[in-house]
């Protein structure tokens, strides 16, 4: 069962000098087992729109309908936080317990499990997201680096068994390795598990080569959506968002200005170097 | 949530209340003070509310978003009108059980809730129509003469610009963090006394860890730009008395005689 969006407008402190409306008849449908990039310039809405998926934030106008259930019916609220987890962006900053164990405990715990229960989904979120429980489960999670506290706070939701996995802007303020680690096993979780993914990001770099789908954000309302390939093929359209387009298909755009006949719907390395060497075979044939 | 208190809040504007000095916003707002609390008759009552609602006009804020940030002292308005109606002695007009409401009682708690309400109505306009950086220069010029007696009047205001200046972005933090706590779970909303307490921890670690970080980062990047207190210090913006300042203070000086003469004169 997917989650729709449906007419979804959202304001902030209505009524007030402040009132600021972040999303404008928003309308998206989540398929389960779908792999969904939600990309947008910085204030385009992404966050505001995240956080109606789990019903922390209701629509002031429109529905949204996790499984066919309302998020404003407050008696199935907690089951739809379960169902849907959520991962805020730096969610290192909402580390608080002892030891990293009891931290990722925390969520299972407040699901009344029993102690084993909660000990079995501690090991399982941990190694989901490449950290052994043994070694790392009796630390104080803020002896660790950057990268673990991050990977740590987002096993935190993992033990939840979430079925949709949201994360806002996973990889804010990490290394390129950090970064390359979060996302390998972000695509791993997609593949092996079957988890519906919902990655928030402002860099088109880092989802293109992950996601089944993108949805572009701008000013509230979606702008543009499809599949990368065929989404990157509308540069001009992109930029005029904010957003470009991965330096390797620009490449390859450029390239095929040279070299007609080249493919453009290109995006990852590996495509580029396959396309230019056919490319220049077939031409050295000819 | 979080952010529907006003208190604090400032709205930027170009009313007259928003360009008086804000020396003259502090001086006006303690003589308003002071006359509130010498008046003690209906008469009185009445034209400093008349004063009231005119300042009120004269920001040039929408009045429901003024009156909004009076909800939050309802309750202690409720608890001062209780505690006086039962607790002043005189000529009692209404019995329960062992409580009784006197005349007198009922006359004082009604003026003393009427004058709360006042007090807070009208010095939520000083932070409503100045800036934090504004009022915090007011304070430190409004300080500087007492220097000479140890007063760190430099330091003081740097604290409150600083204190100001993070109100809002803890508010953020702790509605994120809420929010974050509550996407595992967590209930801030249910349970006795104790099982609330508890369900605070999540919330209250991780918001002093990062206050701690920000301060943190925030004293490293003072020092870098080599910040070093008070002394030698000149500043951007020099405040000057205008026109309309002399006749605002004036208007206060007025307000307190009237109240004065309010109370002595039968
Ligand atoms: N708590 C809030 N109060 C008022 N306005 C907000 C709040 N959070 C976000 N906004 C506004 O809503 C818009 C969308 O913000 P957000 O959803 O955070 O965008 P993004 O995540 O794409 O950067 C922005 O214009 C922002 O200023
Ligand atoms: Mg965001």
């Amino acid at each position: 069962m997917p989650i729709r969006v449906v007419d979804v407008s959202y304001t902030y402190q209505p009524g007030t000098p402040f009132a600021a409306t972040a999303l404008k008849g928003i309308n998206l449908t989540i398929n389960e087992g779908e792999f969904l990039g939600l990309i947008g310039h910085t204030g385009s809405g992404k966050s505001t729109l995240i956080q109606h998926l789990n019903g922390l934030l209701v629509p002031t106008e429109g529905q949204v309908l996790v499984d066919g259930v309302d998020t404003r019916v407050r008696a199935t609220r907690r089951a739809i936080r379960q169902k849907v987890g959520l991962v805020f962006q730096y969610p290192e900053h909402q580390l608080f317990e002892e030891t990293v164990a009891k931290d990722v405990g925390f969520g299972p715990r407040n699901l009344g499990l029993t102690e084993d229960e909660v000990e079995e989904r501690v090991e399982e979120a941990l190694a989901m997201v490449g950290l052994d429980a043994a070694k790392y489960g009796p630390r104080s999670p803020f002896d660790l680096s950057g990268g673990e506290m991050r990977r740590v706070a987002i096993a935190g939701v993992l033990a939840m068994r979430p079925q949709y996995l949201v994360l806002d802007e996973p990889t804010a303020g990490l290394d390129p390795r950090g970064r390359d680690e979060i996302l390998g096993e972000l695509a791993d979780l997609h593949k092996r598990l079957g988890l519906t993914v919902i990655l928030v990001s402002h860099s088109m770099e880092d989802v293109a080569r992950l996601v089944d789908r993108l949805v572009v954000l701008h000013r509230g309302r979606v702008a543009a959506e499809g599949k990368p390939r065929e989404l990157f093929q509308r540069a001009e359209e992109l930029k005029r968002l904010g957003l470009g387009i991965p330096q390797i298909t620009e490449f390859m755009r450029r390239f095929s200005e040279l070299h007609p006949g080249a493919r453009t719907d290109i995006l990852t390395v590996e495509e580029a170097v396959e396309e230019i060497l056919r490319h220049l075979r077939r031409r050295g044939h000819a | 949530m979080l952010r529907d208190i006003t208190l604090g809040q400032y709205i930027p504007g170009t009313s007259l209340l928003h360009r008086l000095d804000p020396r003259t916003k502090i001086l006006g707002s303690i003589l308003y003070i002071l006359a509130l609390f010498i008046v003690d008759d209906l008469p009185g009552y009445l034209v400093i509310t008349v004063f009231s609602l005119v300042l009120v006009a004269l920001s040039g804020l929408p009045w429901r978003y003024v009156l909004r940030g009076v909800r939050p002292i309802f309750y202690i308005v409720l608890f001062t009108l209780v505690l006086n109606f039962f607790l002043t002695p005189g000529r009692v007009v209404w019995e329960l059980g062992p409580l009784k409401a006197t005349e007198e009682g009922i006359r004082l708690g009604i003026f003393m809730g009427w004058r709360l309400l006042l007090l807070v109505l009208t010095t939520s306009l000083l932070t409503l129509t100045s800036s934090p950086i504004a009022l915090t220069d007011g304070i430190e010029y409004l300080l500087t003469p007492f220097r000479g007696l140890g007063v760190p009047a430099h330091e003081l205001a740097m604290m409150m610009t600083i204190a100001l200046r993070f109100i809002p972005t803890l508010l953020e933090e702790t509605d994120k963090i809420m929010k974050a706590q509550m996407a595992r779970g967590a209930d801030f909303e249910t349970g006795n006394i104790v099982q609330r307490a508890r369900g605070m921890i999540p919330l209250l670690v991780p918001l002093f860890v990062g206050a701690f970080r920000r301060a943190d980062d925030l004293a490293t990047a003072m020092e870098a730009r080599c910040y070093r207190g008070g002394v030698g210090r000149t500043r951007l913006r020099e405040l000057k008395f205008a026109a309309r300042d002399y006749v605002a203070l004036a208007v206060s000086v007025l307000l307190v005689a009237f109240s004065l003469a309010d109370r002595l004169l039968p």
